[in-house]
């Protein structure tokens, strides 16, 4: 049995993606000689040679550009964007021409490929490197969005992406790479669009992903152990496609829902997952739903400024004691 | 005049004047069908520049890929793609190349190597790229060409676009067509140096190359040297091409910016086709096989607007479809 982390499980389910498919490249800025500015992807390029493991220029333009042009002919790219927060220099490619080009031409062209990419607060580097960015994509037809919780996911969710036809935006949390678990079996393989109930309770739901699922999940536990409340833990996984069916059957068992959500306040995927809830279960809500978000501000750099400003485990376990209470 | 050091000959001369023919003769139509209120939305016409698309028409195998901007019924036409697909798409109907889904900025048709019109401007260098790198990667030798105007030259990715296909010498032709004008604002006004593509070429280690755009057999000569030597893997190539439309930058667009001087003696004077004509007569080409070529055009085309006007409008159904792969728009379970 190995101990993996979740920046291990990124190189680790890229090298097996690779050594199965000789479709399938790499590029990116630092990814190479350096293994990622996070470490992310130390020795593919040892193993898989600097034809298939580009390292390029910082032009995420142009990186995106390549990938998607050598996805139309065939090959299977996964293009390196360092900081979600440069999705911004390079939204042109994902929104306009990845996202539209398979529709604009009738079907003529597919684009099977997966753009990974560091995403989340945590590291206290301010708000142009921290921001979580997964309701952007979710907001633009024809993007797939994964955004894993935990090693295994990054591998079995990264073999899925790879191999779907579909682009995909895969949003790797900064704050979860130390995290570790032993993994038996590295062959894995997670459907898009396949949520993971990671607690189950009658009391309440909580609908999370990233790194805001682990943290429900550790606010679930005390309430549990500290105040003997049940709560429903789902892990999305995936915004596009979204599992609705495991959303409609925790919604109903509890009918106390709560998203926590680390994107800003406004817009943010909670929102459009509770105006799905209360249009198709009215009916079955016992109150509103409540969602748990960053508030709609930039990111602040200062320690203990943003610890008190993406959802804590604390302020989960608070606003769901204070929702029964009230309740 | 002497038909000594012809480097071009009468076949491939003929095959200019096809494409010539085509792409004149279509986007005319074009124009036409609009003021008949059979095209809606935009358009934007490459009367005039036809000379660029066709001599890459006439030199690129059916192999290599093409990437064009929203003026690109012309380089459409020159790969091959058929008139009633790219009338019927301007005319939003069934028989269009994309079934109506896309419109005239969008002209697709991956059959015949045409990988997408672009209408963001700039957008489409660092795309063309990937197929290039494809190509290397598999060792096709399909060579990749990207046209767009002289305004893209002041965009991030053009630059971005240039650099790496030179740091991973790629098959590929990045094509300026500088038509002076960047929409609607002369492109010297706004562009620190005089030749906006060719200027810049020395800043990604590439050749300087401008031609005469207007020129069929300038662009051909340019366009085949630059076709084989990506073939060959030595690498990109950026040409500026000096060209002028016609009519302005869009259906919206009356130019009057331009001074009228300068529009018609472009128009009177440099116009490709006439300089065509002329050249092909000079080289002792029979005058009956010039016209009955553009009459037998001009027939092909009204059969095709036939076409079209008659196909039906799109089924509301497509409206959901290919968003994903499997065909379908289903964004959950």
């Amino acid at each position: 049995m190995a101990q993996l982390t979740y920046r291990n499980a990124v190189s680790l389910s890229i090298a097996q993606c690779m050594r199965k498919d000789d479709k399938v490249l790499f590029l990116g800025e630092d990814i190479g000689q350096a293994g990622g500015v996070f470490k992310t992807t130390v020795g593919l390029l040892e193993e898989f040679g600097p034809v298939r493991v580009k390292d390029t220029p910082i032009s995420e333009q142009a990186i995106l550009g390549a990938a998607m042009g050598a996805s139309m002919v065939g090959l299977k790219p996964i293009a390196e964007i360092m900081f979600s927060d440069f999705l911004a220099v390079c939204w042109d490619i994902v929104a306009n021409e990845i996202a539209k080009t398979r529709y604009m031409s009738d079907g003529q062209i597919t684009l099977p490929l997966v753009i990974r990419t560091a995403n989340g607060a945590g590291s206290k580097f301010g708000a142009q490197h921290s921001q979580s960015l997964e309701n952007w994509s979710m907001a633009v037809p024809g993007l797939k969005v994964v955004a894993p919780s935990n090693p295994s996911d990054v591998i079995g969710l990264m073999t899925a992406a790879v191999a779907d036809p579909d682009p995909v935006i895969f949003y790797e949390h900064k704050s979860l790479y130390p995290m570790k678990e032993e993994i038996e079996n590295t062959d894995l393989f997670i459907n898009l669009g396949e949520a993971n109930t990671m607690l189950q309770g009658n009391d309440a739901c909580i609908i999370s992903l990233g790194l805001m699922a682990q943290r429900s999940k550790e606010a679930a536990l005390i309430l549990k152990e500290k105040h003997n409340i049940a709560v429903s833990v789902i892990d999305l996984r995936t915004l596009v496609p979204l599992d609705l069916q495991t959303i409609t059957r925790e919604v109903k068992k509890s009918g106390l829902v709560f998203t926590v959500e680390e994107n800003p306040r406004l817009c943010g995927w909670g929102a459009e997952i509770s105006s799905i809830i209360v249009e198709k279960f009215f009916h079955n809500l016992k109150g509103p739903i409540t969602r748990i978000t960053t508030p709609h501000i930039p990111l602040p750099s200062a320690d203990i400024l943003e610890d008190n400003t993406i959802p804590t485990v604390q302020r989960i376990v608070d606003t769901i004691l204070h929702t029964i209470k009230k309740g | 005049m002497q038909k000594i050091n012809d480097d071009i000959g009468e076949s491939i001369r003929l095959k200019l004047w096809d494409q010539l023919l085509t792409l004149r003769l279509v986007e005319k139509k074009a124009y036409d069908l609009f003021l008949e209120n059979l095209i809606k939305g935009t358009s934007h016409l490459a009367l005039g520049q036809e000379a660029i698309g066709s001599a890459f028409g006439v030199v690129l195998e059916k192999k290599d890929y093409t990437f064009c901007t929203y003026r690109g019924h012309a380089h459409t036409l020159s790969r091959g793609a058929s008139i009633e697909g790219v009338l019927g798409e301007l005319m939003g109907r069934e028989c269009g190349l994309m079934s109506g889904k896309g419109g005239s900025m969008h002209l697709t048709d991956v059959k015949n190597g045409v990988m997408g019109s672009y209408a963001i401007v700039g957008a489409h260098l660092p795309i063309a790229n990937g197929t290039a790198w494809a190509s290397q990667y598999n060792n096709t030798g399909a060579v990749t060409t990207c046209f767009f105007g002289d305004g893209t030259t002041n965009i991030g990715a053009f630059h971005e676009a240039l650099n790496l296909a030179q740091i991973w010498k790629l098959p590929i032709v990045f094509v300026c067509e500088n038509n002076l004008y960047m929409e609607y604002t002369p492109i010297g006004d706004v562009t620190a140096v005089e030749h906006p593509a060719a200027d810049r070429a020395s800043s990604y280690n590439m050749e300087k190359i401008i031609v005469d755009g207007n020129d069929p057999d300038e662009m051909y000569r340019v366009a085949k040297r630059t076709v084989e030597k990506a073939r060959r893997g030595e690498g990109p190539s950026l040409i500026e091409a000096k060209t002028y439309r016609h009519s302005g930058h869009s259906r919206a667009d009356p130019a009057k910016y331009r001074p009228k001087e300068e529009a018609e003696d472009w128009i009177k004077n440099k116009d490709p086709i006439k300089i065509y004509r002329q050249r092909m007569l000079d080289f002792g080409i029979n005058e009956s096989i010039i016209t009955s070529m553009e009459n037998d055009m001009k027939e092909k085309i009204e059969q095709a607007t036939k076409v079209c006007k008659k196909s039906s409008i799109p089924s509301l159904d497509l409206i959901h479809k290919d968003v994903w792969a499997n065909g379908g728009s289903e964004w959950h379970n």
